[in-house]
């Protein structure tokens, strides 16, 4: 019976988990998009960038509220759906989570108003600062939480203590050891710079869909203009990343490089082969449809073509990581990174010889560059916390240990259904929302006469945005009030 | 001095008093709002919380942490042993954070009642349901041995409970209607102060009924009160604030009325820690299956590390609040950046 638990709620954690993880990257990604297009409207106070960080705030704001609502469910299903992991990890794992809360939620949510509704209380200065501290603690949030995540990876910092009601726990023995674990900056760099792919990718599918229609051009171009450049540095910095993220999964849990490669059987005689598509097969211990380079994958971890990497057969069977979902959701993410080398070299390149805006073949690939990056960040956690499979935390707490001793099966499934449906419903109306905003467009012919912030949010009310403001009597209404 | 493990019970009753006294007003400016029907002020309402309500959630957030990393024992035991009604606190909360931010997009007026219903639902459940866990933790709950907490949601529902709930609705409401006084002006602000009597009538007579239950109920809810006299500091500034709600009220001086009624908060809040002290949850089964500050807490070192960060923290989480409040101060005019 309590397997059906462990599983009911691993469907629930990934359910909620990977709901959540479609807006924070958004947010943070966006978040720098902001701070550039604020601080280009300021120094050049040209009027598109104007109409870009208005209409790009709108966006933001919707995108930020579902961040918000959906988070505070993973901060309670800790507690809810793993508390044996809570007891146990409480003493290390808790003071992230509670670093998270004060450095960086409190930051986020407090500025985050000036952004969005103080365009008319400050000036555009302390406008400008807002947008900054509002992406600083978006990265903040980020930094905490990966840390929390790293030690569940690669536990350091720490020593296990018998309670003296018999439970052993994890305690803290050296603050800086937990923050700095062997994991946790690799990781937090290859989150951020997923972040600013997606952000740059929504911006610049939002600017195609635009030429595509042959709508709102001038503002779309150089939306398009600036966030490509963003997304290449980001694509090809993330390159690196990965390399390195991969090297240091190699060292800190082979298991899960192995389960990623399809790396079943150690050969001593030579190098291990880098495979490229293949599907695990469980009863063979085989790739089938394999595609491969030899001696590769010893060569990226090594720099030696013949020194073999470990092998799945190299540990226990009880320890290995499922072998299908992380290969597949690892491939993937890999080769949608190749993609956006790729994509974003191709945009340089046309943008250089002022061709990029002319082939519209390009540009609908680039309007679905917004999925495409979301599809590559789930597939990146996906492969990262199923990889980590059979444990909880890494080689001291397995998930089938570490559930809520005093929930059942039924409660789960009430809880699961309602957020199946909640999360559903959300997602509909998020689409909706962002699709009426992105049919309505940018706010144009924007005549602000002293050239801040404040005069052109005040004339913005007349041009009229018409979700955004009443209806011709209530306005009336307005003026009596 | 405290030790870590009695400072880290205040600072989790200050954290409560925070949240208490800013959610609080927010919640009950949902919980009071569909006395209202004319659109724009409705639009009002919400935009009087709109800057700050998200804001005020942290302070949920950063309870939950902070239980998380001082307590986990009760966290987990809480958390796990409450599933259910948490699981409706998460759907009341994200209902509501969703309805504020969607409410607005569309004119469409049966898209913007069914926000106002999600919006008035979610603010009340979340409401109650803090309420009715309160009166849980006052009255005791299954703890066994093991540290488990074994008891359904019907065993939760019990009477006390209950009044616990409906008085934090009141207590809320009240919160709410005094904020909006601050916030609105001419016909909405002449309605609201109107309502304000109501407000304050219900929230006394709920008070006194949960006051004469706790008292004839739940006997260690003042046994600290021998071995800490200045716990009746609490109650005479409890009883000061409560009835310098309606004078304000008469004198039209809402800022002391507000004050007030925070105050009457912040005594709550610690009347409520009193009543617990040393226990965090307590059972109903065995006193020595009760969870205390000892042993549920972190170890030493992680309490004196969650010190250091609050102490890093608080500062510039009460900087944020204070200037967040300070840019969004006085009347709600609505403009293009409205909800």
């Amino acid at each position: 019976m309590h397997w059906d638990i462990v599983i009911l709620a691993r469907i629930q954690f990934a359910l909620t988990i990977m709901f959540h993880y479609i807006f924070p990257p958004i947010t943070i990604g966006l978040g720098l998009l902001l701070v550039i297009f604020e601080a280009l409207w300021l120094t050049t106070r040209r009027q598109v960038y104007y109409e870009i960080l208005i209409f790009w705030i709108k966006i933001f704001a919707v995108n930020f509220a579902i961040g918000v609502a959906t988070g505070i469910v993973m901060e309670f299903e800790f507690g809810t759906n793993w508390s044996t992991y809570s007891r146990f990890v409480g003493d290390v794992f808790g003071s992230a989570l509670a670093a998270e809360g004060i450095f960086a939620f409190f930051l986020e949510s407090g500025f985050l108003s000036i952004l969005l509704f103080g365009a008319n209380k400050v000036s555009p200065g302390i406008h400008f600062l807002s947008t900054i501290m509002v992406f600083l603690g978006s990265v903040f949030s980020s930094v905490w939480i990966v840390i929390a995540n790293s030690f569940q990876q690669t536990p350091a910092g720490y020593h296990l203590v018998r309670q003296s009601n018999g439970f052993l726990r994890a305690e803290i023995t050296d603050f800086w050891a937990m923050v700095f674990n062997p994991s946790s900056m690799y990781r937090l760099n290859h989150v951020l710079l997923g972040a600013f792919i997606i952000g740059a990718s929504l911006v610049i599918s939002v600017s195609s869909y635009y030429l595509l229609k042959k709508i709102h051009e001038n503002f779309a171009k150089t939306s398009f203009s600036v966030s490509l450049i963003v997304l290449a540095i980001a694509s090809y910095t993330m390159l690196l990343s990965g390399h390195e993220q991969a090297r240091a999964v190699a060292y800190n849990q082979p298991e899960k490089l192995a389960s990623f490669e399809g790396n079943y059987h150690t050969c001593n005689t030579h190098g291990t082969r880098l495979s490229l598509f293949g599907i695990p097969n469980s009863k063979t211990l085989k790739l089938d449809y394999e595609i491969s380079i030899p001696d590769m994958l010893s060569y990226l971890v090594y720099n030696n073509f013949n020194k073999p990497v470990k092998a799945l057969d190299a540990f226990p069977q009880i320890d290995w990581p499922p072998l299908m979902v992380p290969f597949i959701s690892y491939h993937i993410m890999v080769a949608l990174g190749m993609f956006y080398i790729l994509i974003s070299s191709l945009g340089l390149i046309l943008l250089k010889t002022n061709q990029l805006f002319n082939h519209r073949y390009i540009l609908w690939v680039y309007a679905i560059l917004a999925v495409i990056g979301t599809i590559a960040n789930q597939a990146g956690w996906v492969c990262a916390e199923v990889g980590r499979q059979p444990w909880i935390v890494y080689r001291l707490l397995r998930t089938s240990d570490a559930y809520s001793k005093t929930v059942d099966a039924n409660q789960i499934i009430f809880s699961l259904i309602m957020f199946s449906l909640l999360y559903l419903l959300l997602f509909f109306v998020y689409i909706y929302i962002l699709n009426e905003k992105i049919q309505l467009g940018p706010v144009t012919e924007l005549k602000y006469k002293h050239s801040s912030i404040l005069d052109a949010a005040s004339d913005l009310n007349k041009h009229g945005e018409y979700s955004m403001t009443s209806t011709p009597e209530l306005d009336e209404d307005d003026n009596n009030a | 001095m405290p030790d870590l493990n009695q400072t880290w019970f205040i600072l989790l009753i200050v954290l409560l008093s925070g949240y208490a006294i800013l959610d609080g007003f927010d919640l009950g400016v949902g919980i009071i709002y569909p006395l209202f029907s004319d659109d724009t002020h409705k639009r009002i309402l919400l935009n009087s919380i709109g800057p700050v309500w998200d804001g005020n959630e942290v302070w949920l957030v950063t309870l939950g942490g902070a239980l998380f990393a001082a307590f986990p024992q009760v966290y987990a035991t809480a958390f796990s042993g409450l599933y259910t009604p948490f699981m409706l606190l998460l759907f009341a909360l994200i209902l509501r954070a969703t309805s504020i931010e969607f409410r607005g997009k569309k004119l469409h007026k049966l898209w913007r009642t069914i926000w106002d219903l999600a919006f008035f639902l979610g603010s009340s459940l979340a409401t109650f349901l803090f309420g009715v866990s309160v009166g849980n933790l006052l009255q005791g709950m299954p703890i066994h041995s093991d540290m488990e907490l074994h008891c359904n949601l019907l065993g939760l529902l019990r009477p006390y409970p209950i009044l616990c709930g409906l008085f934090t609705l009141s207590a809320c409401a009240m919160h709410g209607t005094i904020y909006l006084l601050f916030k609105t002006k001419d016909k909405l602000k002449k309605q609201i102060d109107r309502f304000s009597w109501h407000a304050f009538g219900i929230f006394l007579a709920l008070y006194l009924m949960v006051t004469i239950f706790t008292l004839i109920n739940i006997p260690q809810a003042i046994s600290n009160f021998k071995i800490m006299p200045v716990a009746w500091l609490a109650v005479v500034v409890n009883i000061l604030a409560l009835v310098n709600i309606p004078r304000s009220l008469f004198l039209k001086n809402y800022l002391s009325a507000f004050s007030s009624s925070a105050l009457t908060f912040i005594a709550l809040a610690t009347l409520f820690g009193i009543a617990m002290y040393p226990n965090l949850i307590t059972s109903s089964i065995n006193p020595m299956f009760n969870m205390t500050i000892y042993n549920s807490a972190s170890s030493v070192k992680t309490l004196h590390i969650m010190l250091l960060i609050a102490i890093f923290g608080m500062p510039c989480v009460l900087a944020y609040t204070t200037i967040i409040y300070y840019v969004f101060r006085g009347k709600v005019e609505l403009d293009s950046s409205s909800y």
